[in-house]
């Protein structure tokens, strides 16, 4: 995990185009080996989009992509050492699980089917019953099972989880760190739900409206802002000059993210009677990614 | 147990010394892995290795070749003292500062620490 390791996937400049919507827009990205990286955004980001296109399932409009050094699309040599686990997964209208899983040693070289098989314990799902007579949280098994059974160099879990409950997602969560710390590999998470996964990321790419707004190691990530609690006058002065995430108030109270302090302005702040409070993940994403710019700066004048 | 308030490599870190000190954890015995750690606390195992190295460049713990990780003779009276060290800072500063705000004088504090350190 050096910084000499190539990386695994490489993205320059990258842009795709549906007719006048921008959906990547002048992307550069670098995926390191053997890292478990979020890729978080909104809906409508253009993180689906950005997968495909590094998977090889679409063309870029313009910029370049290489996966292990190469170019994707159609690139067996490439592809055959990616697993793309995708929200809605089409199967052939027969098909049953234990067909699917069957089907998982043709495709990947390092699939492991005792792990598959625990997997389905695991998840407690019906094997023998057709896919379309599947739940959607038992469908959403499937593609977790696949995706961690098949031990791809690199992995795409794209929203893998939809319909799984909260003991089903935990159980996908402990799997995943398990096996990956057995068997290191390139993970690539995308999700809504942060503070779930937060913890289990090595670094974190946010993606809004088509651009990179957010590409750094996650322990970074989490006190790259801070939230200043205190009296209105007191808060203010401490803020001012700052770039402000994020502003609220009640009575003579004001609360107000800014940005990363260092140690001495935090000791500063405490001492001025402040109280500082830490901004999750999620809340971080939340101000950097919900806002038009226009409104923050509105808020910003009325307040 | 890991909060949004400190870097988690530090918090593992804390954790590990938090058990040296207590005994949880004696001197000269294997403390869990890597791998361990990021499973218990569902974290990155780069994350818990990284709270792991911050103790082994401390000399808190040392690498057995082929083993695992153990801790280091010596490591609990070092832990206390530096812990004594920033009990100052860590504890009594901030003590005083919130008996100051409700109006709790130096006087009362003594005498309030006085009766609880007694109290079985």
């Amino acid at each position: 995990m050096t910084e000499t390791t190539a990386a695994v996937v490489e993205i320059d400049h990258l842009s795709k185009r549906f007719g006048s919507l921008a959906a990547l827009d002048d992307v550069s990205l670098t995926v390191r080996p053997d890292t478990i990286t979020g890729l978080l955004g909104r809906n409508g980001a253009g993180k689906t989009t950005l997968m495909q296109t590094i998977t090889g399932q679409d063309f870029p409009t313009s910029g370049q992509v290489r996966v292990f050094g190469e170019q994707p699309i159609e690139n067996a040599h490439v592809l055959s050492r990616i697993s793309f686990i995708k929200e809605s997964q089409k199967y052939p209208d027969d098909f049953k699980p234990k067909h699917v899983l069957a089907c998982g040693g043709w495709f990947y070289e390092n699939w492991d089917a005792d792990l598959a098989e625990q997997l389905v314990e695991d998840f407690q799902l019906p094997v023998g019953r057709r896919l379309k007579r599947l739940s959607r949280g038992q469908l959403s098994a499937v593609g977790v099972i696949v995706g961690l059974a098949a031990r791809a160099p690199l992995t795409f879990f794209d929203e893998p989880y939809l319909g799984l409950d909260a003991v089903a997602r935990q159980t996908f969560y402990d799997r995943l760190l398990a096996d990956y710390a057995e068997h290191p590999r390139t993970i690539v998470l995308s999700t809504h739900l942060i503070d779930e996964v937060a913890n289990m990321l090595e670094h974190v790419v946010v993606i809004d409206r088509g651009r990179i707004v957010m590409d750094e190691p996650a322990e970074q990530a989490r006190d790259a802002a801070t939230t200043v609690v205190g009296p209105r006058g007191a808060v203010e002065a401490f803020v001012a000059g700052r770039r402000v995430l994020h502003r609220e108030g009640i009575g003579g109270l004001a609360s107000v993210t800014v940005e990363r302090l260092s140690p001495d302005e935090r000791r500063n702040a405490e001492a001025c009677g402040l109280e500082l409070a830490p901004v999750s993940l999620q809340q971080l994403i939340v101000r950097r990614t919900s806002a038009d710019p226009r409104v923050a700066a509105e808020q910003e004048v009325l307040s | 147990m890991i909060d949004d308030g400190k870097p988690i490599f530090q918090q593992i870190a804390e954790q590990i010394e938090n058990d040296i000190i207590s005994g949880a954890l004696p001197e000269e015995s294997q403390v869990p892995s890597t791998n361990e750690f990021a499973a218990f606390h569902r974290i990155n195992p780069a994350t818990a290795g990284k709270g792991v190295a911050l103790l082994v460049d401390d000399g808190i713990l040392y690498k057995k070749r082929g083993i695992g990780m153990f801790v280091a003779s010596g490591a609990r009276e070092r832990l206390l003292s530096r812990r004594r060290d920033s009990f100052h800072a860590d504890f009594v500063l901030p003590l005083i500062a919130e008996a100051r705000k409700i109006g709790i004088s130096p006087a009362q504090l003594v005498q309030l620490i006085a009766t609880e350190g007694e109290a079985p």
